[in-house]
């Protein structure tokens, strides 16, 4: 099934025609609203009326998370504040966090790219559908329960924790789609065979999952424990949240909804824009949105678009799996975390060597963080109590900066290995098969 | 009429305190006393030896962390009822005991107290007679 044959199965020369003029509307209000890039467009001598096609988006400035960050909260948004509607945030490093604001058309247009999403999965009216992402400031949840809203089967709001009732709602509401992450999949399956249940036990039949990189091997996996077929869901929340891009019955790369997000890819490096087919980092522009739009946004994660129609029926680019970041961040249980955060934490507190690493593991499907960090010799006691209380504290900031706890480990002064030049701060040892 | 006991920290690794031990054993530093306290990531191992000035230096320069606390060490019968006599005074005068470590050869225990007040409690031992070591 395909929600909007009109946009997803569209003529290549229909999108390019499409994605031109969308492209040409959106620098004319970037230029007018946003200052940020009326600065940047003036020092590189670019005017609205340069922008013609979708082809001249190589002359546009690119867009940084540090873009977002220097600009905080409110400096890239173009729409004015009386149109911004909601406002979601992610996970910054070091104080400020990405934040969001949507207007009326932005939630719209998320909602049917949702609904593309999930009707590519076979979702249908019929189905009682589970949203088991954090609802709350990160898109995940409230992006797939509206979705799923649009697409008119039955949400229920699960979002994460109380893994029991969760089952026992799969079980008594007949749920049988779920979105959440491939990890939470995993911990669901888990639980399911500790309550003495399995597959057959529950009616689970699509799972969209997303928010944190996955493999074949876990979807076989998912798969076979909770009975149900696995479908990836990409986005991220600075050109959307989930939705961006989907798989459909043919599992060849993901569907982007090129009508509203362009993707390039681009060498990150030179920067240089790179033919389809070739891997690099993937590039968004937001050819639609109004409440923060960004050009040429640069997502850090490295993967391939492909080209050509898909046997579904759609003809949108596809991506192909995310194969690793261009930069160092980690995603642990769903949550992006920098190196640099920890750093920021543990340069503030004098009692630690500015030396540390991060051990990140998967325990049991869910993700775990140690952190290491050296015990400066004049601050070392031979009151234990004292030193439980070091450590407590490095573990409640950290909490507090990261969103997700972390195992702090004290260790001996000089025993972290020191590298020649960048130093090395992650040691991820999550095996992804 | 303390004792300066080393305390070490070491992380919980196999071989840790062998390497400790190695080094005061090259460097011809006797141990007399020894205990460790753990919490599951790291350890603390407080000492008492032939040479206390030296051993901060060596295992300093092998960048252990290292620091002196001062201790009161006694030695009391080794008999039922020893012990608990000298704690009973401590106790009624407020003296609140961090640790301690203790072992017992032939007619004599050796005690090894962190006390919360070291120079009371030195005082103290001295009003009821008490055995107060000043090295081994």
């Amino acid at each position: 099934m395909i929600w909007n044959p009109n946009k997803e199965c569209m003529s290549r020369d229909e999108m390019h025609a499409l994605q031109s003029k969308r492209l040409q509307k959106l620098v004319t209000y970037v230029y007018h609203n946003v200052p940020f890039y009326r600065n940047k467009m003036q020092e590189m001598d670019i005017a609205p009326e340069d922008i013609r096609s979708i082809d001249d988006i190589v002359k546009l400035p690119f867009t940084t998370k540090q873009d977002l960050r220097d600009n905080y909260p409110y400096g890239l948004q173009a729409a004015p504040p009386s149109e911004i509607v909601r406002v979601h945030a992610s996970s910054g490093t070091t104080g400020n966090p990405t934040i969001v604001g949507y207007t009326r058309k932005d939630l719209a247009v998320w909602s049917e790219v949702m609904a593309r999403c999930l009707t590519a999965y076979g979702v249908t009216r019929d189905d009682t559908f589970s949203v088991s992402y954090g609802y709350g400031l990160f898109t995940g949840g409230l992006g797939a329960h509206y979705g799923v809203e649009n697409l008119g089967a039955t949400v229920i709001p699960t979002s994460t924790g109380n893994t029991e009732k969760h089952i026992r709602l799969i079980r008594d509401l007949n749920i049988s789609g779920i979105a959440c992450t491939p990890s939470y999949a995993l911990y669901l399956a888990e639980s399911l065979e500790k309550m003495g249940l399995d597959r057959d036990d529950i009616s689970l039949r699509i799972g969209a999952f997303g928010a944190e990189p996955w493999t074949e091997n876990m979807r076989r996996e998912i798969e076979e424990r909770l009975g149900l077929k696995a479908y990836n869901l990409y986005g991220l929340s600075e050109i959307m949240g989930p939705g961006v891009s989907y798989e459909c019955s043919e599992q060849n790369g993901s569907h982007i909804s090129e009508d509203h997000f362009y993707p390039e890819i681009i060498n990150p490096e030179t920067l240089e824009q790179l033919p389809y087919g070739e891997q690099g980092e993937l590039v968004f522009t937001t050819l639609t949105k109004e409440g923060m739009p960004l050009l040429r946004y640069r997502t850090k994660d490295l993967c391939t678009l492909m080209t050509g129609e898909c046997a579904c029926g759609r003809t949108a680019v596809r991506m192909g799996r995310i194969v690793g970041r261009s930069d160092d961040m980690l995603i642990i249980r769903g949550i992006n975390v920098f190196p640099s955060q920890v750093e920021s934490v543990i340069l503030e507190m004098q009692e630690f060597e500015p030396q540390y690493m991060l051990v990140v593991d998967r325990v049991n499907n869910l993700d775990t963080l140690q952190v290491q960090v050296e015990v400066r010799r004049d601050f070392f006691s031979d009151d234990i109590g004292r030193m439980l209380n070091m450590k407590k504290r490095l573990a409640d900031r950290l909490k507090s900066v990261l969103s997700i706890s972390a195992d702090v480990r004290l260790m001996e002064p000089g025993s972290i290995e020191r590298s020649q030049g960048k130093g090395k701060h992650v040691i991820d040892n999550r095996i992804l098969k | 009429m303390t004792i300066k006991q080393l305390s070490v920290f070491l992380e919980n690794k196999t071989g840790r305190i062998n390497d400790l031990t190695r080094i005061l054993g090259r460097e011809g530093i006797n141990m007399h006393a020894f205990s460790m306290a753990e919490t599951p990531d790291f350890g603390i191992l407080r000492l008492i030896v032939s040479d206390v000035e030296r051993a901060v230096e060596v295992l300093r320069a092998e960048n252990f962390a290292v620091m002196l606390t001062d201790v009161v060490c006694i030695k009391c019968d080794n008999e039922a009822g020893a012990l608990s006599t000298i704690l009973e005074r401590l106790s009624e005068r407020e003296i609140f005991i961090e640790y301690m470590y203790a072992f017992a050869d032939g007619a004599q225990a050796n005690v090894v107290i962190r006390p919360n007040n070291v120079d009371e409690c030195v005082e103290i031992l001295n009003e009821c007679n008490c055995n107060i070591m000043r090295g081994f």
